[in-house]
């Protein structure tokens, strides 16, 4: 499943180390953090999806705790 | 401005009367000298933490989630740092002009972003659904395929649908970048986007949000940027090594130099903070995709949508530009010019039509619709059967059960009939009926308004090699290849030989950009540097196959493309040699002690601010002042 969400950024390069860091979590197949449009697109694994959401959050706090998604 | 940045503000104009006070203050006192010690420090430590308290709260977080080289960091290690050896002043400075420029950068990504939003205001609020009799709002998400919606004067089409009701004109605006009304009554299908003029339309659904128009450009338009062009990976590659690589250059310039020369440590700390300050990456970062952010912004403001920056890019080393004729160059709207029937046929001239639009009637081809048209009578499907159609040949069919073919001069060859062969300007079209010849239809193709001096115009602006190809005869190319300019031509090639002359052209001039009409080129246009697909409004398998979409037929949006994606480029070019060159020199002129930490702001910010300035000359491009 395929998913887009708004969501705050405050600068450029957090949006690139927050992509990575949502990369690796266990059961994403593609994530992408732009920080041109604001938006967070993640693709995972269907039966898990709402907890690998959930824990992509929390990586994307880890690091830039500022950050704001909308879910 | 949103509430966060507001808050910014207020904190930066605090700070900054305290800041100011305590510099007068401490001239006046010639430097609080009445005062022991730490009273200064005290003081200064007032507007140091209105300004600064989050960056060092961030910073204390980040380090804790193991984020060692973030910006926070760094700035508050290097403004502590400068506490620490006295420079009280330089540090609060420091961190003010920090929060300035931060405040900047968000506001003009943030206005950028939003100019980009309102070109492609598009998306539609709502719907309203007709429930028989009475309507109703509705999401238009919520819309299903056969539903049927009301379009009232002066809204925006939400679904792309058929008209079943009602006449009017509609405004293309949005999606082509070119206010043309264009008339619709029942019967036609229309795209979402589209802003309707005086009339009320009831329209049937043919596709759902997700797969309208709308929501297929919104869609591009948005995942563009995700595209990521070689400078942008470039950039951020560097990005990840130069943070740590200059910090460690920072603790060694505080730990080496006063050990090897000894002298006092507090110099070479302050050198060390510049590297600290320099060491941020985001004006790097940031600078390159806000540019090409600016570039498709401006191109999808002419109507024209680019799919990725890396597309960007690579138009812009396009050197050579082939284009398909029919419905690129041509208007692909071909008229019947000429019925000859052969010599020995007893045919007359509107029974040969007849015999090849029935034929032809059941294909798509522009080709069966003019034929259609010049016939004038309803045809009769149970009479055709067998049908075949080969691809750069024509077709074979059964009509009334005896053998017709109708197709070019391959056809006829292949299959030993033997033809008069017909000379005329035009695309030709062989009949043989029953194994016998029957006669020649002549089909004439207009050139579109505008292909000579879209040509015209490329090769002034450094295209080496314009080429026309088609799978039409060579008498016609070369009328249309005389007309519109173009350097040579390649006809009657089958589909499958167009990707072998493009693959040719590439090897000869090097970059090479493929416009087509995104129907029956799909290969050509994927094999291309850059494929350009033309009149794409709502066709998807143009959408689809093409790297930038012209939502209309204006061959002269071509150039335009090509400049902005030049200036584009240009542009991140700048930003990526400004904002390194200034890096390094202020890097190399801290190290031996010439530059201050003020410069060393500037080199981070200041740099960041000047670099979304430039990019933000993009959105303001003007296709009236590039012609």
């Amino acid at each position: 499943m395929k998913k887009k969400y708004k969501c705050e950024v405050d600068c450029a390069n957090c949006a690139a180390k927050m992509t990575e860091a949502v990369k690796k979590i266990d059961g994403v197949i593609d994530a992408n953090v732009n920080f041109m449009m604001q938006k967070f697109t993640i693709e995972a694994e269907d039966d898990r999806f709402d907890t690998i959401v959930a824990e992509a959050v929390k990586a994307m706090k880890k690091v830039e705790p500022d950050c704001v998604v909308e879910l | 401005m949103t509430k966060k940045q507001k808050k910014t503000l207020c904190r930066i104009a605090v700070s900054m009367i305290l800041y100011i006070i305590l510099l007068a203050a401490g001239r006046m006192t010639d430097g609080f000298s009445f005062a022991p010690r730490p009273v200064p420090l005290l003081l200064f430590l007032v507007p140091y933490l209105v300004i600064g308290h989050d960056i060092l709260w961030k910073a204390v977080r980040n380090i804790r989630n193991g984020q060692i080289f973030d910006e926070n960091f760094l700035m508050s290690v290097a403004t502590i740092a400068a506490f620490f050896i006295g420079e009280y002043s330089e540090s609060v400075a420091v961190m003010l002009f920090y929060q300035i420029g931060e405040l900047f950068q968000s506001y003009a990504v943030g206005k950028s972003r939003e100019s980009i939003a309102r070109m492609m205001e598009l998306a539609p609020e709502y719907a309203y659904l007709d429930l028989g009799g009475n309507v109703q709002e509705v999401d238009p998400e919520d819309v299903k395929v056969d539903d049927v919606i009301v379009v009232r004067p002066g809204e925006k089409v939400p679904l792309d649908g058929m008209v079943i009701e009602g006449d009017s004109f509609l405004d293309t605006v949005a999606l082509t970048g070119e206010s043309v009304p264009r008339r619709v009554g029942a019967g036609q299908e229309i795209q979402s986007g589209c802003v309707n003029g005086e009339g009320t339309l009831r329209v049937r659904v043919t596709k759902e949000y997700a797969d309208s128009t709308v929501a297929v450009i919104l869609e591009l338009v948005e995942n563009a940027s995700e595209k990521k062009a070689r400078l942008e990976n470039f950039i951020t590659r560097f990005a990840r090594y130069y943070t740590p690589i200059v910090t460690i250059g920072a603790m060694l310039l505080a730990v080496i130099p006063p050990l090897a020369l000894g002298g006092g440590f507090a110099v070479w700390i302050k050198r060390a903070c510049i590297f600290l300050i320099v060491s941020c990456p985001c004006a790097l970062v940031i600078s390159v995709p806000l540019g090409f952010f600016g570039g498709i912004g401006a191109a999808s403001r002419i109507g024209v949508l680019v799919k990725g920056s890396n597309y960007l890019e690579a138009l812009s080393r396009v050197r050579a530009f082939v284009f398909d004729k029919t419905g690129t160059i041509t208007r692909g709207e071909f008229r019947v010019l000429k019925s000859i029937p052969g010599k020995k046929a007893t045919i007359s001239e509107a029974g040969l039509i007849k015999l090849a639009a029935y034929a032809e009637g059941f294909s798509t081809h522009p080709i069966a619709r003019s034929l259609q048209e010049a016939c004038g009578e309803q045809l009769l499907i149970e009479r055709v059967t067998d049908v075949r159609e080969t691809a750069g040949r024509g077709v074979r069919c059964r009509f009334d059960g005896a053998e017709l073919l109708v197709g070019n001069s391959t056809l006829m060859f292949e299959e030993k009939i033997p033809y008069e062969r017909c000379d005329e300007a035009g695309t030709v079209l062989y009949v043989a009926f029953g194994g016998n010849y029957t006669g020649a239809v002549v089909l004439g193709d207009r050139i579109k308004e505008g292909a000579a001096e879209a040509v015209a115009s490329l090769k002034k602006k450094g295209i080496v090699q314009t080429v026309m190809l088609t799978g039409d005869r060579k008498e016609a190319a070369q009328r249309v290849s005389d007309e519109v300019g173009v350097d040579a031509f390649f006809a009657e090639l089958l589909p499958q030989d167009k990707v072998g002359c493009l693959e040719q052209m590439m090897e000869e001039s090097g970059q090479t950009a493929f416009v087509g009409d995104g129907i029956n080129d799909a290969p050509v246009l994927m094999r291309a540097d850059v494929g350009f697909a033309m009149g794409a409004m709502g066709s998807d398998a143009a959408i689809e196959a093409a790297d930038i979409v012209l939502m209309d037929d204006d061959m002269r949006k071509l150039p335009q493309t090509l400049v902005i994606a030049r200036q584009t480029v240009r542009i991140v070019r700048q930003n990526i040699v400004l904002a390194l060159g200034v890096k390094l020199a202020v890097l190399l002129l801290g190290a031996i002690g010439l530059a201050s930490m003020w410069a060393a702001v500037f080199a981070d910010v200041g740099v960041a601010v000047l670099a979304i300035t430039n990019s933000m000359r993009m959105l303001m491009w003007n296709p009236a002042k590039n012609p």
